[in-house]
């Protein structure tokens, strides 16, 4: 069940290079899996922007997000007591019953927000791999830690952590995998790990991210999917990868 | 008291809002916003004869106050909307709905209107020879006279129910157009459809549709939309739903008095999925403030 209301922010601050981290208050009680996402109306611009839920905490809301346009750019000067229009409870989800005794949570640069609240519902139990290109963009790797998870953190130039690619740090002894990034990591993983149950949470342009406009639709091994209804958490194995 | 009540080539709307097709799904998805038996009625997503998944992303692109959109007319094909879509409808809104239809050839578009024309939840036939997307088809029909009123004259043989042709606002003279849905038999005409526009990106230097360009629309277009309305009620004597950035009942009032009989809401549902309801709820305060007794009596208001 989709809601719109008013948020007001709480906190608003950069935690990493051209990544910010917004705490706002509001009616949260459209949100119910992890992996779902917001859209977030700004003054001055026409479309929504979604953002993908890091954390739900009673009526409190965080949503990480990095500056890559106008949208972004006008979110991360917003103050603390702002008020932000958001439509919630969009999309569907990582599947908890999937995880199995040793699910592992990948992440890539901003597509780590949404497995932070994943990894909270699995109650920590979970390997967690973190991929940056820098040391200057990681972020959350304590956070993921205070919840018990197993977190590693890979950079692309070996700034910090492990030198490499998430791949580089991801064996096959999983039950399921969860992961949230660019697409080229995406495809990446779901070629090593073939044959593990995977869920992969797919980025697209959209309109109104509540399946009216068809705007973000892709096409699946199971037919023609909407990113913000159907998904925007597929099965590995149902999504037609591209070079 | 505010009368908003309409009536539409015999179609007694409770009033004249009705979401424009391709901004509204085939109406289910709004009914986990509101109860959608509100509405005047609902203009379904563009129809064809065979499933269509429509152009490569990316496909949507923001502009100042509004969006190109280049979806392409992704629907799964009449049989498909009439089988799973209509029903799925039916339980959820128990007033007659508008079908949208869109053709690659004449034969087509009388095909797939007479299908729907059939079916008892359908109370108009909106034809779209307008669509931006698609190439050979849509667009290209409603930019040329003869080819509009070959269509018009193709579905008025096969279909019982009032057809509403829709026109492209991207031609030189509209009222050629209306003129041609009016020679061919058509009961009333939809406009405007989308403008033709184009993003291009900085960082990648190429346009931000996959496509290139796409169909513009939202809040930045009623001016263009209410002057085209305004040129073909002089033109021809049909009844015209008007649409094309309208956002408020102020605009609603503003295009009826250009010539509208109903309106459609486009753009607006898909950032604001309550905008239909709240602009029904503000019609009556608006039509107080400027001394409107009832919407039947300012239809054309502006041509005096």
């Amino acid at each position: 069940m989709q809601r719109i209301c008013d948020f007001t922010v709480s906190s608003n601050m950069q935690i990493a290079k051209r990544v910010f981290q917004m705490k706002l208050v509001g009616d949260t009680s459209a949100i119910v899996n992890a992996g779902e996402f917001v859209n977030v109306r700004i003054d001055g611009l026409f479309l929504r922007r979604p953002i993908s839920v890091c954390d739900v905490d009673g009526d409190e809301l965080t949503l990480i997000y990095k500056t890559v346009g106008k949208g972004t750019d006008a979110m991360s000067e917003l103050k603390s007591g702002a008020t932000l229009n958001l439509l919630t409870g969009l999309g569907n989800g990582y599947g908890l019953s999937l995880a199995g005794e040793r699910p592992l949570l990948v992440g890539g640069g901003v597509g780590v927000p949404p497995l932070y609240l994943l990894a909270k519902r699995l109650g920590g139990k979970c390997k967690v791999v973190l991929g940056f290109n820098s040391a200057d963009e990681v972020f959350y790797e304590e956070e993921f830690a205070k919840l018990g998870a197993d977190v590693t953190v890979v950079t692309v130039d070996g700034s910090y952590g492990k030198k490499g690619f998430v791949t580089d740090a991801v064996d096959g002894d999983i039950t399921h995998w969860y992961a949230c990034g660019p697409y080229a990591m995406l495809r990446a993983l779901a070629k090593k790990l073939e044959g593990v149950g995977g869920s992969v949470s797919i980025e697209e342009r959209m309109g109104c991210g509540f399946g009216a406009c068809m705007g973000c639709s892709i096409i699946t091994k199971n037919g023609v999917k909407r990113v913000c209804k159907e998904g925007p958490v597929f099965d590995a194995e149902e999504v037609i990868w591209h070079m | 008291m505010a009368y908003v009540e309409i009536s539409l080539s015999g179609l007694e709307l409770d009033n004249p809002i009705i979401p424009a097709s391709g901004t509204f799904g085939f109406g289910y998805e709004f009914a986990d916003f509101y109860d959608i038996n509100i509405l005047g009625s609902i203009a379904l997503k563009g129809t064809t004869a065979q499933a269509r998944y429509g152009n490569p992303l990316p496909r949507i692109a923001e502009c100042t106050q509004g969006l190109i959109n280049s979806v392409g007319l992704q629907n799964p094909g009449v049989d498909r909307v009439i089988a799973e879509e209509l029903p799925k409808l039916k339980k959820v809104f128990g007033k007659k709905a508008i079908a949208n239809v869109s053709g690659f050839s004449v034969e087509e578009y009388a095909s797939t209107a007479r299908k729907l024309d059939d079916e008892e939840q359908i109370g108009i036939l909106e034809i779209n020879v307008s669509c931006p997307n698609v190439h050979d088809g849509g667009m290209s029909f409603g930019t040329d006279p003869k080819c509009v009123y070959e269509v018009t004259n193709a579905v008025k043989a096969v279909c019982k129910k009032p057809v509403y042709m829709k026109l492209t606002p991207n031609v030189t003279d509209i009222k050629a157009i209306a003129r041609a849905c009016e020679d061919g038999g058509a009961d009333g005409i939809s406009l405007i459809n989308t403008l033709l526009g184009m993003r291009i990106d900085l960082k990648t230097r190429r346009p931000v549709i996959a496509n290139k360009a796409g169909g513009f629309s939202g809040r930045a277009i009623l001016p263009v939309a209410l002057r085209m309305v305004y040129d073909v009620y002089e033109t021809v004597k049909l009844p015209i739903i008007g649409m094309g950035g309208i956002s408020s009942a102020e605009d609603v009032i503003e295009m009826m008095l250009a010539g509208a009989t109903a309106v459609e809401i486009g753009a607006e549902n898909l950032v604001n999925p309550y905008a239909c309801r709240d602009i029904i709820n503000d019609l009556p305060k608006v039509m107080e403030k400027y001394g409107i007794n009832s919407l039947k009596d300012i239809i054309g208001g502006a041509h005096r």
